[in-house]
């Protein structure tokens, strides 16, 4: 800026502006200068504003549309609250939700309830931690067709696995993936094996940051070892033991790949018909995109609630 | 009793610990809590090496058997071969790491621009970034393929092509969220320094900002690579073309066609690539993930 002084306008100076800076050049440059570093601050946005537009807006937009939207032919026209009727009086509507909710109850029992105990016992022991927490989180690192589909073989009820062990310790055996009573927790089993490591290693940490004083001062009023995790533990973990309770329910309320892996989907007399891969069904084999919208929308008003909550709570904990 | 008075003070004291019973009652449940965890996790693994191993009735056998009884490496050599499994491996490794670089690229720069350069309507397109986090991904996933197979404006048809898997990973509200993050918290004399010393917003970044950044590029890239890996079911929609299937979809679709031993071997070379990534760098991933994976 020093190169724009001109010679008659020093003697301005003790007035307190800028070296050789008239008012009206100060504020054109000062407006050019922000323009150029708006320019340049884009420059650095349009990639991922263009992914963002094409990926994710413009779908997210999309989806309300579709949902009101039928294509027969190649010609698409607006048919109201058809394809949201259809889809509701679908005779597997209320079975997808069905499977979808007993997936998600049996995912927080098991995958919610035994990472936390886990962590706790592994946080008990003084010996062989790095050992433990490398092997919980193993299965975490597999691609999900290498656990599922070795499941798969430990499940097939001739020649598993599972129903050797169940034999050899005398107790009844059971059909696993090919009874419709079973094939659901089946599921759920190969899925927690699969993830519990991650949720595991979360819990480790939030215990990590519980002061040790608390255990002491809980040691001086005589607390048990279950009055301690009850009054100590759960509630000094309670923000992450939350957020996780939200992410998990979000999570199986769209489970997908198990279920595909597994049974094919439906499985046995559709026992593990799951809402997402109803929509996958009607988009994917059907060809009835609008439907499958449709089913998509009732999915997203359920989950709108506890991802809204979720990042509520995460912002607080900040 | 070193090792007992090291840790952080947890549930059970040292002091207690360190009584002949409790000393006793401490062993006994270490030692069955090494060989259950052991079993749980580490038996299914087993079981898949030597399942690979084993010949066509073995592993169809019942009772199974333990140990292979005469083990025979071709199956893998035969997995290898039929299921194509060097090209799968090679199309998972090709999207995860283009997934990645473009990731690093573009979110870097976008959250750096809203964090540092503060343009107009910056906020506002923070917001709908963050936004796109309250929709559950699988509900998109329709209207995402309708866009992919014909990308308004431009109609193109990303189906098949490498972009369709590359392009939409770059749409992470949570990459945004936790770089915007760590970006504010580098202080703004380092920048205010930087540019009296006359650099621009590109050379800050690269030689200011991105030094700076090393643990949080590195919790984006790990979850950029192991999003990648274990997706299923854009992958499977949007690469039909059996010889650009990554891993997962690939195998899974061969998987009626080939015996049951073939399948496991295979299964077993599938798993190889991630876990000498996790063992070389377990430290690094599990520090990573759990540090970013509860902010959202």
């Amino acid at each position: 800026m020093a190169a724009t002084t001109v010679p008659e306008k020093s003697s301005r100076r003790h007035a307190g502006r800028p070296v050789g800076q008239p008012d009206g050049t100060q504020h054109r440059s000062g407006l050019s200068r922000k323009v150029r570093s708006n320019i340049q601050a884009y420059g650095f946005l349009i990639g991922a504003i263009v992914c963002f537009g094409f990926f994710s807006w413009y779908p997210m937009v999309r989806e309300f549309i579709m949902s009101f939207q039928r294509t027969k032919r190649g010609v698409t026209t607006w048919v109201g609250f058809d394809n949201l009727k259809q889809v509701y009086h679908d005779p597997y509507f209320w079975t997808a939700w069905r499977n979808t909710l007993q997936f998600t109850v049996y995912a927080l029992i098991i995958g919610f309830i035994v990472p936390f105990f886990v962590a706790i016992l592994l946080n008990e022991l003084r010996h062989a931690q790095a050992y433990l927490r490398i092997l919980v989180y193993l299965p975490v690192m597999l691609p999900p067709v290498a656990g599922v589909l070795l499941f798969k073989y430990f499940y097939n009820p001739e020649y598993g696995l599972f129903n050797h062990i169940l034999k050899t310790l005398h107790l009844p055996t059971s059909q696993w993936l090919d009874s419709s009573h079973t094939a659901m927790i089946s599921v759920v089993i190969a899925a927690t094996w699969m993830s519990m490591g991650s949720a595991t290693l979360i819990y480790l940490a939030a215990l990590q940051n519980i002061p040790g004083e608390l255990y002491e001062a809980a040691d001086l009023d005589g607390a048990g070892l279950f009055s301690k995790i009850w009054h100590v533990t759960i509630p000094q973990t309670r923000m992450v033991l939350s957020l996780m309770l939200l992410l998990q329910i979000v999570a199986t309320m769209q489970e997908f790949t198990n279920v595909y892996l597994l049974t094919g989907g439906n499985g046995p007399e559709n026992s593990t018909t799951t809402v997402v891969y109803m929509v996958y069904q009607y988009a994917f084999r059907y060809n009835n995109f609008g439907s499958a919208a449709a089913l998509g929308l009732f999915l997203l008003l359920v989950l709108a609630g506890f991802s809204g909550l979720y990042s509520r709570l995460s912002r607080n904990s900040d | 009793m070193a090792a007992f008075t090291q840790q952080n003070r947890t549930l059970i004291s040292s002091a207690t610990l360190s009584r002949p019973r409790a000393k006793f009652v401490y062993w006994t449940v270490l030692t069955l809590v090494v060989a259950v965890f052991t079993l749980v996790f580490l038996g299914p693994l087993y079981w898949m090496v030597t399942g690979g191993f084993k010949s066509a009735q073995e592993v169809l056998a019942n009772p199974p058997t333990l140990f292979p009884k005469h083990p025979k490496a071709s199956n893998y050599s035969d997995a290898w071969s039929e299921l194509k499994i060097a090209r799968l491996l090679f199309n998972t490794f090709y999207y995860a790491f283009g997934a990645l670089l473009f990731q690093l690229v573009f979110d870097v720069a976008a959250a750096y621009a809203i964090s540092k350069l503060r343009p107009v309507l910056g906020n506002l397109i923070l917001g709908m970034m963050l936004a796109t986090l309250m929709i559950p991904a699988a509900v998109l996933i329709v209207p995402q393929y309708m866009t992919v197979l014909d990308i308004p404006l431009l109609h193109v048809n990303l189906i098949g092509t490498p972009w369709a898997i590359w392009l939409p990973t770059v749409a992470n509200g949570f990459n945004i969220f936790l770089l915007k993050r760590f970006f504010d918290s580098i202080p703004e004399d380092l920048m205010a320094a930087a540019k009296i010393d006359g650099a621009g917003p590109l050379r800050t970044l690269w030689s200011i900002v991105l030094p700076m950044s090393r643990p949080i590029l590195g919790v984006v890239s790990i979850f950029a690579v192991v999003n990648v890996w274990k997706d299923f079911l854009w992958p499977m929609l949007v690469e039909p073309d059996p010889k650009n299937q990554p891993i997962n979809i690939g195998i899974n679709s061969l998987s009626q066609g080939v015996p049951q031993n073939v399948l496991i071997a295979a299964l077993a070379i599938s798993a190889v690539p991630t876990l000498l990534i996790f063992l070389l760098f377990q430290r690094n991933i599990m520090s990573g993930l759990t540090a970013g994976s509860l902010k959202g």
